[in-house]
């Protein structure tokens, strides 16, 4: 019978927390990334986009396809896949999104969901119906010891792009104008309209940056969320509970609730393995209906 | 006034049905070789008809309805591997499995609507799947359930190798339930029910029972679901998880739209038109079948608004106005 | 006798602003009153807290002499005290009779019916076509409410009402958005009303507050000015002063009946 005595019990113990703490941490970083994209789009032009997930599959299969075929570094593909995506994003806006903007919720979905089986179809078609290997650069593949345990130096730079993400985001929301005409536009649209902000352009505009946020997030997360024709459906549940627990538009909390779900998932699978990932989805549908069905009594009690 | 309410005039039958269901008695004879798809068609139009009650009709938006399919199936399977072997009490009780998970979770989850709403319906289907996908001893996983097998249905009909004896079976559920549906649809609960679906804090305010309305509404879909499931179940004699599935969530949503959405028919025809589409476009390759649909939803949802009825009534109101009479 | 409806020292406090500040109002059986004031005086605040969209700071609210004071909307309208909207608030995609139809299966109890054919419940329809009829409406009840013009959705609005059997009935500015021409239609339908309802009248139009009201309140910064006949509420010299002003005397002066 093993013995363990304290110091023992402490590692361990030191060692799963550690663990939860940065393999969540750096999940939550990619669900963020891929989520915080829709929680704008969402929030300003009030669509229900079931085709998010679309985006980041494409980000993620336009940077390996582009470190695979062509040798380019990560450094280059990344960026060079966000651009990419956002710019189709804008065509896409124009010629299906821009239709919809007033439609009801059941059109949206409906829509939104053919664009999505389009997506995956049109993945398999270019790349295969399996999963999509693509090699980390040695940098990123190494070790590094923290001192309680040894990880994989991509975890730490997801979590750094994260950090970034949030630095940029926060500056460009609340410290530049094109922020201040964006949190007017999604507090009330009408009224923006009528201090003159051009609506549709703002909304092409964003709806462009949440697709390039979504390809980033398919791109750098590529090893933790693999390729495959089906990846636009796969996440999807998961982006969409990070956004309806946020709400519509708020990009603060947005951080918190995916890093949340990220390590709330990661501590899951550690600890009880064998029941999967369904403890996060019940943890969170207590949460949406408390957050929603509990404003909703209040609201029509009153 | 040549002019009637649509809405209060629901229970009266149209000649012009009658052709419908001759149509699927008649597959019988003309198709005895087909006879496993025309029962899978029976089957997906009575869990669209479950769909309608909730979406069409209620105005409930959801993308886990397979949830209560997959319930009644599982049931099914399982009581029949426990012994339980006749088909009908079988099938009821696989109806009532699913009715009660919707009787417990439909009045939480009833409080929710758009986003929220659609998410917790896709999370719950979710974690039946993985549940289901976990309880490997029960559910057999990934490999499904298959050593079970039913008595003679009414202790008369055996199940046929050909199945003919199932594709009546089902087409008698899915008869029986449309009759059932049509009565609810078209009573004072149905009209309430639409009055919910147009301005749900209007109904409210007239001193409706909103959420109680809208479970019951809920729960008598997940009974005709859960049917449907068990329906399945027996006929194909192998359940798998697939029946939790999210895809099946969405194929009944699709299915739907095409026929038309709050139409009586518009599930009954939706469900053929995609099995049949489906059927042969995936012998040709499973991903090109969803480019097909993602292109159907799109042009259903761009320029058929109402589906495939919602475009013959156009048609129809055309004529008449093209022969300078108003549609009566 | 009991007052249909009767509120004491109702007050509502948003912040540091006293928005309803102990109003005490008494609508006996069969009342008809109007409550009028400037923009700002209330009105709206009132209104809600009597349906019950919003709850009183103190005060107490008696429908029929049971204390209604924290009581749902639902509640309310289930006992009797049923409101219109300042903007019409209907089923918009159904037409007049389904609109009626609703609300009548709802107050008879027929809405928890799942296997009765609706279109068969000949007593249900003949009520909400007789309400249709007694508001004029009779020619348009296929029509949808998307299709009729404001002061038609206007109608409709007190005929959901009075299907529901109200006792105390809330007509929230009824006149507001439409056309003097079908002001005079709605003001028909409003004398027709049965008796024996009592009828609170929110209004800023005084041609309509004249024909209609038999007893006027004057509510001035969340307080009840003065209640009174029409004629003397609109000769009251306290009245002109402190509510209408210099732009009001015209109005006030001008208001003759004129139908």
């Amino acid at each position: 019978m093993p013995f363990f005595c304290g110091h023992h019990l402490m590692d361990a113990l030191l060692s799963s927390l550690s663990f939860v703490t940065l393999y969540g941490l750096s999940y939550g970083v990619v669900l963020f990334t891929i989520s915080i994209g829709l929680v704008v789009t969402m929030g300003l032009m009030r669509v229900i986009n079931m085709a998010h997930g679309a985006f980041a599959a494409l980000g993620g299969y336009v940077a390996v396809s582009l470190m695979n075929a062509y040798s380019v570094p990560f450094a280059i593909a990344v960026p060079v896949a966000v651009i990419a995506v956002a710019l189709f994003g804008v065509v896409i806006e124009r010629l299906f999104y821009a239709h919809i903007y007033t439609a009801s919720e059941l059109d949206q979905v409906l829509l939104t969901v053919g664009l999505a089986y389009v997506a995956v179809a049109g993945l398999n078609l270019a790349f295969g119906p399996n999963v999509f290997p693509g090699q980390l650069p040695r940098l990123l593949t190494a070790n590094v010891d923290i001192g309680i345990r040894t990880f994989q130096v991509y975890r730490l730079f997801l979590i750094a792009v994260g950090l970034l993400l949030v630095l940029v985001l926060w500056y460009v929301f609340d410290r530049t104008s094109f922020g201040a005409r964006l949190r007017a536009a999604v507090d009330n649209r009408t009224m923006a309209q009528a201090i003159g902000i051009d609506v549709p352009k703002l909304f092409s505009l964003v709806f462009s940056v949440g697709c390039g946020l979504a390809a980033l997030g398919g791109a750098i997360g590529y090893a933790i969320l693999p390729l495959e024709p089906l990846y636009p459906f796969k996440y999807l549940v998961l982006v969409l509970i990070v956004v309806s627990l946020t709400g519509f538009g708020n990009i603060k909390p947005s951080v918190w609730v995916a890093i949340f779900v990220g390590v709330i998932d990661t501590a899951c699978r550690l600890l009880f393995p064998s029941a999967g990932a369904f403890i996060i989805y019940a943890i969170l549908i207590g949460l949406i209906i408390h957050k929603h069905a509990g404003f909703l009594s209040r609201r029509s009690s009153s | 006034m040549t002019a009637r309410s649509e809405l209060l005039e629901r229970h009266s039958y149209n000649p012009i049905e009658a052709l419908y269901w001759l149509l699927l008695i008649g597959t019988f004879f003309a198709f005895p070789n087909y006879l496993s798809i025309a029962t899978t068609v029976v089957i997906m139009a009575l869990f669209a008809l479950s769909l309608d009650l909730v979406l069409g009709f209620a105005g409930i938006v959801t993308l886990g309805h397979a949830a209560y399919f997959g319930i009644g199936a599982y049931t099914a399977a399982l009581l029949a591997s426990g012994g339980w072997r006749e088909p009908i009490i079988d099938a009821v009780l696989a109806g009532l499995a699913s009715a009660g998970l919707a009787l417990m979770i439909g009045p939480a989850l009833l409080l929710l609507d758009g986003l929220p709403l659609i998410m917790v319906t896709m999370a719950v289907s979710a974690i039946l799947f993985e549940a289901a996908n976990k309880a490997s001893w029960l559910t057999g996983g990934d490999d499904g359930l298959r050593d079970f097998s039913f008595l003679p249905v009414f202790g008369l009909f055996p199940w046929s190798v050909y199945g003919q004896t199932s594709y009546l079976y089902a087409l008698g559920w899915l008869a029986l339930l449309f009759v059932l549906v049509r009565r609810v649809v078209s009573s004072p609960f149905g009209v309430a029910l639409q009055g919910i679906r147009e301005n749900r804090a209007r109904m409210r305010l007239i001193g409706s029972p909103v959420i109680g309305h809208l479970v019951r509404a809920y729960t008598l879909s997940a009974f005709m679901a859960g049917i449907a499931g068990a329906v399945h179940a027996q006929t194909n004699k192998f359940v798998s998880l697939e029946v939790l599935g999210i895809d099946t969530s969405v194929d009944v949503v699709v299915m739907l739209v095409l026929g038309g959405i709050g139409r009586l028919y518009g599930a009954l025809i939706g469900a053929p038109i995609y099995i049949l589409v489906k059927h042969f476009a995936a012998e040709w390759n499973p991903y090109h079948w969803m480019f097909i649909i993602g292109a159907l939803l799109i042009v259903a949802v761009r320029f058929g608004y109402g589906g495939l009825l919602g475009i013959l009534g156009r048609i129809e109101a055309w004529f008449a106005r093209a022969r300078g009479t108003r549609k009566p | 006798m009991t007052a249909a409806l009767e509120t004491f020292d109702l007050c509502k406090t948003f912040g540091a602003l006293k928005v309803v500040d102990r109003v005490s109002l008494r609508l006996p059986q069969g009342a008809r009153h109007a409550l009028i004031g400037p923009n700002g005086a209330g009105k709206t605040t009132l209104v809600q807290l009597l349906s019950g969209v919003l709850r009183a700071d103190s005060g107490r609210i008696l429908l029929a002499g049971a204390d209604i004071t924290t009581s749902s909307q639902q509640r309310r309208v289930k006992q009797g005290l049923v409101r219109t909207f300042q903007v019409t608030n209907l089923f918009r995609g159904l037409s007049v009779l389904e609109n009626v139809f609703l609300a009548v299966s709802e107050r008879q109890g027929a809405s928890r019916q799942m296997f009765a054919a609706a279109g068969r419940r000949r007593d249900l329809i003949e009520r909400a076509e007789a309400i249709i009829e007694q508001l004029g409406l009779a020619g348009d009840r296929h029509r949808r409410i998307s299709e009729i013009a404001y002061g038609q959705q206007r109608l409709v609005e007190i005929a959901v009402a009075l299907s529901l059997d109200p006792k105390v009935l809330l007509l929230d500015e009824p006149a507001a958005g439409i056309p003097s021409r079908e002001t005079s239609l709605l003001l028909d339908a409003v004398e027709r009303l049965p008796p024996d309802i009592a009828i609170l009248m929110i209004e800023h139009d005084m041609h309509v507050v004249r024909r209609f009201a038999r007893e006027v309140s004057v509510l001035v910064g969340g307080r009840i000015l003065m209640t009174g006949l029409p004629h003397e509420v609109m000769s009251s010299q306290e009245v002109h002063s402190v509510y209408l002003g210099q732009a009001g005397q015209k109005r006030f002066t001008a208001g003759v009946p004129h139908v």
